[in-house]
């Protein structure tokens, strides 16, 4: 058999909608794509912990900080779902690691946004995460067997996130004149960025036809997007809130929400590292990855140290 | 008789050419990486423990406390079973055709394959 009828082979079962599993043929593309796309997914859970970690110890409240302790350690429990899909690939989570510490590989730009307001936890836990589920839900479909059960374990613990997100913006938009103006600022800082999570435009984006073909993605780019804004447009009237976005109005001939241009060359200038925050998120990881080297070391050392002990205490017994 | 068993590095990982996880063994040959662990749970008394996943941990007791706290947040489970993932032996999926088929034309083997007259009732 050669490799055509190999690809014929996959497509085919693609097709028909069964999953990939690791052990199974696969064109080398569809592999390097995947490990792309789920290592990527997996850095953006760990560096999206850094904004939120941010606020932990200046909640306002006991129960704001039990809560936001919890979404953080979920998203790390997320990154860890995620390494594992990926690593199922055949790229070791060691490599996957070095490659987020030393700036080789990607994670979601929206990160390199800073958390500036107690206002940002809820508009971070609405947006960003809303847009992050609508991705999330599709990729429970995606063709890969292992990405597609982690993200149904995500899917399934992300939905507090939201719901909690929207409840503290909720809160503080029926408090204070000042924090009902937090609310408001946080909602304007974090919306165009949210809608730049979804990526380029189809029309420019690189990844978005094969990666449909390969039933790797089920939706294209500016249709979660509008998705998005047509969910949001109807959510802020909610919290009396308005989107910053004049151009945003309803449109019943297309039964979407028109709206603006997102500003492209901010988008491009955070993919390639000039965000706000791109240095301090790395530098983040790096710090937090070294000082923890002595802790993987000991835990190395007293697990040889302890199979030491089991057997010499093994052999004695046999003796 | 051939045999339709094959062992490989990782359960879950490797196969034939080009099957993900060929590359394992080259790139995870790092002394000081943790071993990986399949994890399984039992949800509730009475069920079966099913995998949920997998985890880097230097040994089963560090293994079970990380699968507690990454698989069990919200008491989805009673139990925990983990096994290093290099001591899982798994079939091939290009020889799924030889090892399945005895099983094909075998369809006496089914209830349904008896017709029996309405009268007999719930059998």
């Amino acid at each position: 058999m050669n490799i055509q009828h190999f690809e014929q082979l996959f497509q085919s079962k693609i097709d028909k909608e069964i999953k990939i599993e690791p052990k199974d043929w696969m064109p080398e593309a569809y592999r390097k794509t995947n490990i792309r796309q789920i290592s990527q997914h997996a850095h953006s859970e760990i560096v999206g912990m850094l904004p939120e970690g941010n606020w932990i110890s200046r909640a306002p409240s006991l129960k704001r900080k039990a809560i936001l302790i919890a979404k953080v350690q979920d998203e790390a429990g997320h990154g860890l779902y995620l390494y594992s899909a990926a690593e199922t690939l055949g790229m070791s989570r060691e490599e996957m690691i070095a490659d987020l510490n030393s700036g080789k590989a990607k994670y979601s730009s929206i990160f390199n946004y800073p958390s500036l307001t107690w206002a940002d936890m809820g508009a971070i836990g609405w947006l960003v995460d809303g847009a992050a589920i609508l991705n999330q839900v599709m990729l429970c479909r995606t063709s890969y067997g292992p990405y597609a059960r982690a993200l149904v374990r995500i899917c399934k613990e992300e939905s507090f996130h939201q719901r909690q997100g929207f409840e503290t913006l909720l809160v503080l938009s029926k408090g204070t004149e000042e924090q009902k103006a937090m609310c408001q600022d946080a909602i304007n800082r974090w919306w165009w960025p949210s809608l730049m999570m979804f990526g380029p435009k189809d029309s420019e984006s690189t990844n978005n036809d094969q990666s449909m073909k390969w039933k790797i993605k089920r939706k294209t780019n500016d249709e979660l997007r509008q998705q998005f804004v047509d969910m949001a447009a109807e959510q802020v009237k909610v919290l009396g809130m308005t989107l910053p976005d004049d151009k945003l109005k309803w449109n019943p001939t297309t039964k979407h929400y028109d709206w603006g241009e997102i500003n492209w060359d901010e988008f491009w200038a955070v993919v390639k590292g000039n965000g706000p925050c791109n240095k301090q998120r790395l530098a983040a990881r790096n710090k937090a990855h070294n000082d923890g080297a002595w802790v993987r070391e000991a835990a190395n050392a007293y697990a040889v140290k302890k199979a030491k002990a089991q057997a010499a205490k093994e052999a004695l017994e046999a003796a | 008789m051939k045999i339709n068993l094959t062992k490989y590095y990782y359960g879950d990982f490797g196969g034939d050419e080009n099957a993900a996880g060929d590359e394992v063994k080259k790139t995870n040959d790092d002394a000081s990486a943790w071993p990986l662990w399949e994890i399984f749970v039992r949800s509730k008394q009475g069920l079966d423990h099913k995998h949920v996943g997998s985890l880097h941990a230097t040994d089963a007791q560090m293994a079970i406390e990380n699968a507690r706290d990454v698989y069990t947040r919200r008491q989805e489970g009673v139990s925990i079973w983990v096994i290093e993932s290099k001591h899982i032996t798994a079939s091939n999926p290009d020889q799924a055709g030889e090892l399945y088929e005895p099983a094909v034309d075998k369809i006496y083997r089914h209830p349904t394959f008896y017709v029996l007259p309405d009268e007999v009732g719930h059998m």
